[in-house]
This record gives C-alpha cells, structure tokens and sequence, in this order.
C-alpha cells in the first residue's frame, strides 16, 4: 500500500506535465498536415513556377536561368495580348454586372415576396451546374443551327439573326452573359443573407425618420453590409481571373482567338506546344492579377480588425 | 404637445387575436407606461400606434386625428427602439439629422436642433463617434437624442432600458425621468419592468393576454389592483393570497383564515366591502410590505392592525431589509421586516397587518372587491 501510494506520488509531476504538454500542441499536431499541404501546393510550386518561368524549359523542366527573356516573348505574342486585354474587360463587366442583377435580385426577394424559397432556388441553381456544362448548354443557346436564332426563325420570321458566338467582336460579350448568367444567383444568395442579417428595427427607425423605401437601402441597409459587397466582388474576380473551362467549352477561344484567355494560354503553352517556360510565366502574370485583387482585400481585412478591436465594448 | 386616443382597438394575427379591444387614452404631457408579461401585446400595441403595425379593428387617435391608415413618417412621432436601432455606419451626428434630411430641413435648423438636444443630453463630445464606438449608455443617449431632435407629437419608447445593466439602468430611468420632466412630451412606454412603470409613468397601464387589466395613477394601480393578476404583477416580492372567509363580529366585517397547524385567526377590517362574494369566500390580499413584528405600540401607529401567529421558515436579508416566509395553514406567505427586530428561523412569531391596505378578491372571476363608501 505504502508502495503504490509513493509510486503514485513520484509519478505524478511527470504525468500532468507529459499532458499538458500533449494538450498544448494538440492544435499545432491537427492542423499540421493541411498547413505543410497547403504551404507545399501553394508557395513551393509558386516559387517553381517563378523559377520555370526565368529558365529555358521547353518540353521539360530545365533549370538553366536565362533572365526574363520568356516574359519578354510572352509579351510579344498577340495572342497573349488579345487574353490578357480580355482578362480585364471579362473581369470588370462579369463583376459588376453580376452584383448588379445578384442585389436587384436579392432585393426584390427581400420583399417578402410569394414563394420565395421557389424564386431562391432558380436563382442559385446555375451554380450548382459546373462551368463545363454551363458553357456546353449556352453554346447550344448561341449556335445558329440550334439555338435562339433557329427557335425564332421557326416562328416565321426568316431573316432573324443572332449570331454572338460567331462574330469575334461580340463573342466575349456571349461569354460575359453565360457568366453572369451563372454566377448571379451566387451574388444574390450572399446578398440576400446580409439583407436579412440587418436588425428590422433599423428599416422601423428609418420609417419613422420620414425616409423613402429608396433611401432606406441607399443610406441604411447597403452602406450596413458593405463587407458583404467587398467579399462578393472578390470571389467573383477570382472566378474571373480563373476562368478556363468556360471558354473552352463555349467558343474556344474563338472565333479566331477572339476568346482567348490567360487560362487557356497557360493550358495551351505547357501541355500542347512545349513552352513550360513561357506558360509559367503567363501563370505568373496571372498571379499578380491575382494579387493586385487579394493583397488589398486582406489588407484591407487587417485594417478593419483592427479597428473593430479599438471600438469601445 | 398632444394627446393620444385609443378605441376599441383589435389586432389580428391569422387567426390569433393579440390585442382583444384596448381603450387607452393619454392626456397632453402625460407619461403613460404599457406593462405586463412578455407576449400581452404591448409592444404590439405600440407598434400600431407608431404606424409600423396595422389595425385590424377599432381606432388611432393623435390630437384628436385619425391615423390609422396615415404611415409611421406622418403620424410626427418619435420611437426609441430597445436595440437603439442606430444606423451602425453613421456617426451619432448623422443618426441624429438622418430624420431633418429626409424631411429636407434646412441646414441651420439642423444644426441649432442638434446643438440644443446635444446639450440636453450632454453627448457634445461624442457626436463624431460611431455606435459601434459608443457604451450601452451613450448609445442609450444618442438613440434619445435621435427622436429629441424631431421635436415631435408623441414619444415612443419600447423597453429602452432592457438591454442595459442593472445599476446603469436605474441611472437611465433617472435620466428619462429628469428628460420627461424638462420636455414634457406625451410618452409611451412599453416596459416589462413594474418598477419602471411605478417610477416613470403618471398613469400605468397593465396588459395581460391582450387585455388592458387597469389603466390608473400607479399608486391606484399598486394600492387598489382591479384584478388578483395586477396584484400579482406589480410589486416584488408579489402580494400574498390567502383564501378565507368574510364574516361579521359585533357589527364589524371580519376576515377568517386558517392558521398552521389548525386554529383561525380573525382580523377585523377598518372598511366595508361593497358586495359579499357567493359563500362569503373572499381572498384576502396581503402586500408583504404591510405585515410587522407585533408590539404594543404598533397599534398606536397604525390604527387598522389585526394580528396572527405563525412559524418563520425561510430567512433572506437582503441588507436594507429581511424576506421572511411564514407558514400559514396551507400555505407560504411572504413578508418584508425591518432588519431590526428581524424575523428569526424557525420562530413562531407574532404578525401585525395593517387592514387598512388589504385588498379582497372575489374567487370567482379574480376581481377587487371594492370598499363601501362611508
């Protein structure tokens, strides 16, 4: 008896020690394998791309270092500018034009309309449908042979015309519709929950101040879920700058290579004509759009953390 | 100012009839409060008369007005919201001038209204302050503020002080007072709180289930409840029900209940109640307040004191003054005693009750029974 209880009490500063110990590092040990993952996927093959994409790779890796000369060959190549310059007008109208009809859609639903979980449903649906098939049914859509323009010209009217995808001036805008089309529902859905998060008493309180239905959501309700605009007009740019299988599966980059975009390019260099150097540093340019977006965006989340955490109570 | 009338007033959910014909009327400059449980309709009830609700039966009347169909922005009233409802990404200035723009008030007027509200309730210094920035307190200050500046008909408040802390609550109801007093507005008041509608109100209202139980002074209210549940409701601890009997002893109307362990106590009333109950059943109504620790010279103090015994329970001092629950035949009654000569555990103990502040009800439909005019 005497025995166990001094082995006991000579045990016991190692025990608790050896646990706590244990439950001090448990976090650490749980999130270790996605931080070492997402630091392997992420910035070691970031900085190999870098890398690639300063070396005179071809069809395989070669690690000799030969400056910028794939940018400057990058650059040089029309097509490239034609993807890069799409880039930026397919990213400025998709977004905007999304959270433009995602809150008018958001909106009228918070008008505490009939069936709204109907009208929630439709709107959010495309996004459940994935990029590829977006892209494959509006194709249909837009084709001469099977879509709008054979519909309308079933009802008689012979000369309709309504070719998008067809004319290389317009075709972006097909891919601008088709994106919006898809990704609006997203907008709303996010919209519609910070509609909802904002306290009724406030819209009351603007009522009683004499304020019109107009002002209550300019001056109120909007500026209150700003955040929400700032994440929205974030995921849907990066959707953007990401954007690939929307465009093959919907013009293909054409006609001509109208359509072209920096994903496509990238595809295009490293995988069909041996480029890996050039391609990785189309990806890396990619990467600094990307950047020009995000850096601020966290940034900007800091900054507002910070300042949460100055007010008072 | 301006007087509110309310007429035969229903609200009708579906199905579910909330408010069941409320008639209330508060007169210029009054401090009316609408009290009860939660789920009686009183913020119901001042939902409709701010125009956020609408009627479904019966009449809104402001300064003698028809409003029920008029919208919140034309009634000219003024509501401070129990969450402050202050527009989170504007500074207090601005939750402040919001109503004057939208009304399109010039500039200057806004200003002179900002400068003389902002001294009033001393919140100068914080009108650049956002309400995220702000205490519960001074947020409590702007959302006032924001309706001062109004200077409207009617002032609506729905249980402004529920979301602060007990001692800066009372501070607050000090304030209210204090501002009522210096504004004179006719004010609605929606509380749960019985002791906010005791100190604030001129008049009190006590809803239940959809009805207005009584509609009086607060001392009328507290003093002569119309029913056994505003008895119940107002005051803390509640008043002490008792069944017993009314009977009469040399000419005098006397009250009879059982004592533990057997034997009856009889305690003559100074008053006649108007009419005798079916069975001469009473219940007799007690505030805790009104019961003492017997001595002789009680009776020179208060004329109307009859006296029991029973044994002491349960002991709580709470410092300025002791709880004691007594047994009495079947049931706990509840006293409040001065902490000298305090209540002793497991005492028997003998009670003075001051008759003159009895309440008797009548078991059958739970209403007062009044006294008989002499």
């Amino acid at each position: 008896m005497t025995l166990i209880v001094k082995t006991l009490t000579a045990m016991e500063p190692e025990t608790p020690g050896w646990r706590a110990r244990l439950a001090a590092w448990t976090p650490f040990l749980v999130i270790a394998p996605s931080l070492i993952a997402s630091f392997v996927y992420v910035f070691v093959f970031s900085g190999w791309t870098l890398y690639i994409s300063l070396s005179d790779s071809s069809m395989l890796p070669s690690y000799r270092f030969v400056g910028i000369r794939p940018y400057i060959d990058l650059w040089s190549n029309l097509r490239w500018k034609i993807a890069y310059s799409n880039l930026f007008f397919f990213s400025g109208f998709y977004v905007v034009l999304a959270m433009l009809l995602g809150l008018a859609l958001a909106i009228a639903i918070d008008q505490r309309v009939r069936g709204e979980a109907i009208w929630r449903t439709i709107f959010l649906y495309p996004l459940a449908v994935s990029f590829v098939v977006t892209g494959a049914v509006w194709r249909w859509i837009y084709s001469p042979d099977v879509g709008i323009e054979h519909f309308v010209r079933g009802f008689g009217w012979s000369d309709f015309t309504f070719r998008l995808t067809t004319d290389r001036n317009l075709a972006i805008y097909a891919i601008i519709a088709t994106g919006v089309w898809q990704s609006s529902g997203f907008a709303m859905a996010l919209f519609l929950a910070g509609l909802r998060s904002v306290d009724p008493d406030l819209v009351k309180a603007a009522q009683i101040d004499g304020a019109s239905r107009f002002r209550i959501y300019a001056k109120i309700i909007l500026p209150t879920i700003a955040p929400i605009f700032v994440a929205v007009a974030v995921v849907l740019l990066q959707f953007a700058i990401k954007t690939f299988d929307l465009v093959v599966a919907l013009t293909n980059g054409g006609p001509g290579i109208s359509t072209t975009f920096p994903a496509n390019y990238v595809y295009d260099l490293m995988f069909q004509r041996g480029q890996i150097n050039i391609g990785a540093a189309a990806a890396v340019m990619m990467l600094l759009a990307l950047a020009v977006v995000l850096v601020p965006y966290s940034l900007w989340l800091v900054w507002r953390r910070r300042r949460e955490g100055r007010a008072y109570g | 100012m301006a007087t509110l009338t309310v007429a035969r007033l229903r609200k009708r959910f579906a199905n579910v009839e909330v408010l069941k014909g409320i008639d209330l009327a508060a007169a210029h400059g009054e401090f009316v409060a609408l009290v009860g449980p939660s789920g009686c309709g009183k913020s119901t009830l001042l939902a409709m008369i701010a125009g956020l609700e609408s009627v479904s039966e019966g009449e809104i009347r402001i300064d003698g007005r028809l409003v029920n169909a008029v919208a919140p922005k034309d009634r000219d009233i003024a509501m401070v919201f129990q969450s402050y409802a202050l527009y989170p990404t504007m500074t207090a200035r601005q939750n402040m001038t919001f109503g004057m723009e939208s009304r399109g008030v010039p500039r200057a007027e806004q200003e002179a209204a900002i400068k003389r509200v902002a001294a009033l309730l001393q919140i100068e210094q914080l009108l650049h302050r956002k309400p995220g920035q702000l205490s519960g307190g001074q947020r409590q200050r702007v959302a006032m503020g924001r309706a001062l500046v109004r200077d409207p008909k009617l002032f609506l408040f729905d249980e402004p002080l529920s979301n602060l802390d007990a001692k800066l609550r009372v501070d607050m109801r000090t304030e209210i007072k204090k501002l009522h007093h210096k504004v004179g507005k006719t004010t609605i008041y929606v509380t749960h709180d019985q002791i906010e509608a005791m100190t604030l109100a001129t008049r009190i209202a006590v809803m239940h289930q959809g009805q207005l139980q009584q509609f009086d002074e607060p001392a009328v209210v507290y003093g002569q409840p119309a029913n056994m549940f505003v008895a119940g409701f107002m005051g803390s601890p509640s008043m002490n029900f008792i069944p017993a009997a009314l009977s009469e002893a040399e000419g005098v109307a006397t009250v009879e209940m059982a004592l533990f362990g057997g034997g009856v106590a009889r305690l003559p009333l100074p008053f006649r109640p108007a009419r005798a109950p079916a069975g001469n059943r009473v219940v007799l109504g007690v505030r805790p307040e009104h019961m003492f620790r017997y001595a002789d010279d009680l009776k020179l103090r208060k004329p109307a004191i009859a006296t029991f015994e029973a044994p002491v329970e349960v002991v709580e001092p709470t410092g300025a003054e002791t709880i004691a629950v007594l047994k009495l035949g079947e049931r706990d009654v509840t006293g409040r005693f001065d902490p000298d000569g305090a209540p002793r555990l497991g005492e028997h103990m003998k009670i003075g009750v001051d008759m003159a502040n009895v309440c008797l009800f009548d078991p059958s439909d739970e209403t007062l029974i009044p006294r008989a005019a002499n």
